[in-house]
């Protein structure tokens, strides 16, 4: 039953590195702003499909020109 | 055409004269948006949301401040000579486009090397190279889009707010620990005498040691704290029972572990704390959008433009500014002090300080109070008083906004935890006696016993948890309070004082009153023509007042005279309408402002304006009376007295011509007679009275933009509820007071345990968690029912 102390050991310690990671965490103020990252993330793809975008934009240039 | 509406800012378009391709704007400053935009490829920003925009303001030589070096710095967060970190408030931002835009902003400079949004506080941080954009030209660009941030005198005073997690540190160390004693301790709860616990018993009891130092040590901290101040004003507030039982656990319990005696009682230890702290945590809803402490400072600008004896215009800090100096206000800016108006155009909005939206004219000579803002052109005026002493502003030195405490009241837990302790202290005492002479070995034992059972954990949580979900609950029916003691303050308010302006009448659509006017139906349609070329506020409203439909025809001579009126010829008609100055009239202005016209030199009467009152606010004084006294308080002059004699119940008081000192005095005076007062009110001027009275609450029409300083907010819009507020507190306050009885019980139960000695560690980790939670669970509901009866 000596296995007791290591499991006991190796559990309290990887609990306790998770708890760390944390407390990391909450120092970088990961939990401040909960809602802008949500809304953030769905933008990488309109900007890839922004290039195509880029193209239209010369005849967005010209017809403003015009006006 | 796609549709009506505007492409950018989504109001109805009432010209076709702004399109660019298919596409319409309202107003030019859209449409300028729109090109600012698709020429820095931005137009992502149309794909997110249907017509995301803010009409941009105008905003010509605004910023001009911001080339002083002096006041860069201090708006900065950081700069190390190259790079610039600068934090900007947006009130605009409310949607997924804003949050695109402003962390794009790198397209429109490449100086700008990172922006990032914090939606929820609407703040937007940027990193920028001060040598490639400067920061007058990155907020220009930001403005030009019409996000114009909220640079204010706070921000340079420099007082930045540091948001506090140490709470949030406590209590996630205290849960860690916690979950991880309980997990430990299983084993001892029930086999003490196996072989082979009894062997590596040590181990489980030395990792529960450790484990509970940080939280006994540095979690519970903030009760040892308020427990010795308490003691130090000779107040046993509910922290004292709380610490003499945390102290009680600890020492026991290392005693027991030391000298082999027993488990010790480490998991209640940190289950209690870990359940303190979540009340506490629960309790403290904080609404980031929102700011409770507003004054002045939050609203005025930085600096304005001086104007130097040899003519030169120079940008100075309002701080600075000193008795006689020249200072050019702008169109949309707000007057920092107390002046002379010397020349130039003055129409100004009051409506921050009075909560009057009606623009005021000022014409050279007379006096300008601070506080107002320009709406047309620009003038020139001469300072009389210093920013700190101006009319508005010399409030804040009145000593209610020296003291830094808030008001103190005697919270109901804090006089229950006085008997509280004292009957616990002599039970312990007593059943220790008893015990001494009966049984030496268990006098010790029993004392610390009846110091652990009776620690008050579920005492201290019934209010958290009540008066937590009620500030919920309130917060969800758009009435934000600053904490939860102003529900209980609100239970024993028995005074309340409204405000007139603003607060029991609209700001927003003001009635016109067409009695003293008879024109017939050419004459009504030419008037309507000829008011549509008028921006000005009395003309738009008369305008909409008018339901005949608009003439074709053009309008000859057109003139509009800035403060006085507009005249025009429209076919055979001559028309003048404005002021009874701009007609010639010798005629004293009564207490309303009147529209006269005139056509073909002819005068055919006056539409004159009337504050409307808010829906329901009737209803809402006959609520309260008779069980409040009722007051209205208002800075204005006597001109509705009579209306509101006759819509209000008998007995209310009226006053006024109060200026914002008398509004905090004669709250003062109330107190002084033994009132508990709670003030309504909405602008600057009621800012003294708010802070004054035991409870204040600031009325607004869109949280988001403005409030003076105060304890809670209220939307405007439910006013006419503030009676079944106040009923709600008061039931919720009866359900605190039975749950006290339910946990007095509870006690019983666990001091029959603790002074027959009986007190094992197994039974205090039942009954401790147990009656904490059916308590939370028994006022979270009963709260939610009494809200929703209501």
């Amino acid at each position: 039953m000596e296995v007791v102390y290591i499991t006991i050991g190796v559990s309290v310690i990887i609990a306790i590195i998770f708890f760390g990671v944390f407390l990391m965490n909450l120092k970088k103020g990961q939990y401040q702003d909960t809602y802008t990252p949500s809304v953030r993330m769905l933008f990488d793809d309109e900007e890839k499909s922004n290039k195509t975008v880029k193209k239209e934009k010369s005849i967005n240039k010209e017809s403003i020109t015009k006006l | 055409m796609e549709n009506e509406n505007c492409f950018h800012c989504g109001l109805e378009t009432k010209d076709t004269q702004y399109v660019i391709e298919d596409k319409l704007f309202c107003c030019n400053g859209c449409k300028t948006v729109f090109e600012i935009l698709n020429q820095h490829e931005l137009n992502c920003y149309y794909d997110f949301e249907r017509s995301p925009g803010v009409i941009p303001k105008e905003l010509k030589n605004k910023y001009n401040y911001l080339d002083s070096s002096e006041i860069v710095e201090k708006i900065l967060d950081f700069y190390d000579g190259q790079t610039c970190v600068v934090e900007f408030y947006i009130p605009s931002i409310h949607c997924s486009s804003c949050i695109w835009v402003l962390e794009n902003l790198d397209r429109f400079n490449a100086g700008v090397k990172n922006s990032l949004v914090n939606f929820p506080q609407k703040t937007l941080r940027v990193t920028y190279k001060e040598s490639e954009i400067s920061l007058k030209q990155l907020v220009e660009f930001i403005a030009s889009i019409g996000y114009e941030p909220q640079i204010s005198l706070e921000d340079s005073v420099g007082v930045k707010k540091t948001v506090s997690n140490a709470l949030i540190y406590k209590i996630s160390i205290a849960a860690f620990v916690f979950g991880n004693i309980m997990l430990l301790s299983f084993p001892e709860y029930f086999e003490i005498q196996e072989f082979w616990l009894e062997r590596y018993k040590n181990v489980f009891r030395y990792l529960n040691f450790v484990m509970i130092l940080p939280v006994v040590f540095y979690s519970a901290t903030d009760y040892y704290i308020s427990a010795y101040k308490g003691l130090k004003n000779r107040m046993l507030n509910i922290d004292v029972p709380i610490t003499l039982g945390v102290i009680a656990l600890y020492l026991r319990s290392v005693y027991e572990i030391v000298f082999d005696v027993g488990a010790g009682y480490f998991d209640s230890l940190a289950g209690l704390i870990f359940f303190l702290l979540l009340g506490k945590i629960f309790q403290q809803k904080t609404y980031n959008y929102l700011s409770f402490e507003r004054d002045f400072k939050s609203y005025f600008p930085i600096a304005v433009t001086a104007i130097t004896k040899d003519g030169k215009e120079i940008s100075k800090q309002i701080q600075h500014l000193k008795l006689g100096d020249r200072i050019l206000i702008r169109n949309e800016e707000l007057v920092p002090v107390d002046g002379i108006m010397i020349n130039g155009e003055a129409t100004l909005d009051y409506s921050f300080v009075t909560g009057e939206s009606y623009p005021i004219k000022k014409e050279s000579g007379e006096k300008i109070f601070a506080g107002g803002k320009q709406l047309s052109g620009l003038f020139e005026m001469e300072v009389i008083h210093e920013v700190s002493q101006s009319y508005l502003t010399q409030l804040w030195s009145s000593d209610i906004f020296q003291k830094d405490t808030h008001k103190s009241i005697k919270t109901h837990i804090d006089k229950v935890s006085k008997y509280f302790t004292i009957v616990v202290l002599t039970i312990a005492f007593s059943a220790a006696i008893y015990w001494y002479f009966t049984d030496v070995s268990k006098a010790v034992y029993v004392f610390t016993a009846v110091l652990i059972i009776t620690c008050p954990c579920a005492l201290a949580l019934t209010s958290p948890f009540a008066l937590g979900n009620i500030l919920r609950i309130f917060g969800k029916n758009r009435f934000y309070l600053k904490n939860a003691q102003v529900i209980e303050a609100l239970t024993k308010i028995n005074t309340i004082i409204f405000d007139k302006t603003g607060t029991i009448t609209t700001n927003q659509q003001k009635a016109v009153n067409t009695e003293n006017i008879e024109l017939n139906v050419d004459e009504k349609r030419v008037l309507k023509t000829l008011l549509r070329n008028s921006n000005h506020p009395l003309s738009r409203i008369v305008y909409e007042s008018v339901k005949e439909p608009i003439l074709e025809d053009k309008i000859t001579a057109y003139n509009e005279l800035t403060g006085l009126g507009i005249e025009g010829k429209i076919n055979d008609f001559n028309l003048r309408v404005g002021s009874s100055k701009f007609l010639g009239l010798n005629q004293h202005e009564p207490n309303e402002t009147r529209v006269y016209v005139e056509i073909n030199n002819q005068l055919k009467g006056y539409y004159s304006m009337k504050n409307t009152y808010r829906q329901g606010i009737e209803q809402l004084f006959l609520n309260l009376y008779p069980k409040y006294e009722l007051i209205i308080l208002s800075g204005d002059n006597e001109g509705e007295k009579e209306r509101l004699l006759q819509m209000l119940p008998p007995n209310t008081q009226l006053e006024f011509d109060k200026k914002p000192i008398d509004k905090l005095n004669f709250v003062r005076e109330l107190q002084d007679n033994g009132k508990r007062v709670l003030m309504i009110g909405d602008g600057l001027n009621d800012a003294g009275a708010l802070a004054q009275s035991n409870v204040g609450i600031a009325v607004s029409d869109d949280v988001n933009v403005f409030t003076p300083a105060s304890d809670g907010i209220i939307d405007a819009k439910i006013i006419n509820k503030i009676p079944q507020l106040l009923n709600i507190s008061h039931q919720t306050l009866t359900i605190i007071k039975t749950s006290f009885v339910f946990s007095f019980l509870y006690n019983v139960v666990g001091l029959y345990f603790a002074v027959t000695g009986q007190l094992t560690p197994l039974i205090a980790a039942i009954l401790m968690p147990l009656s904490s939670i059916t308590i939370v669970i028994y006022v979270t509901f009963l709260t939610n029912f009494i809200s929703r009866k209501q």
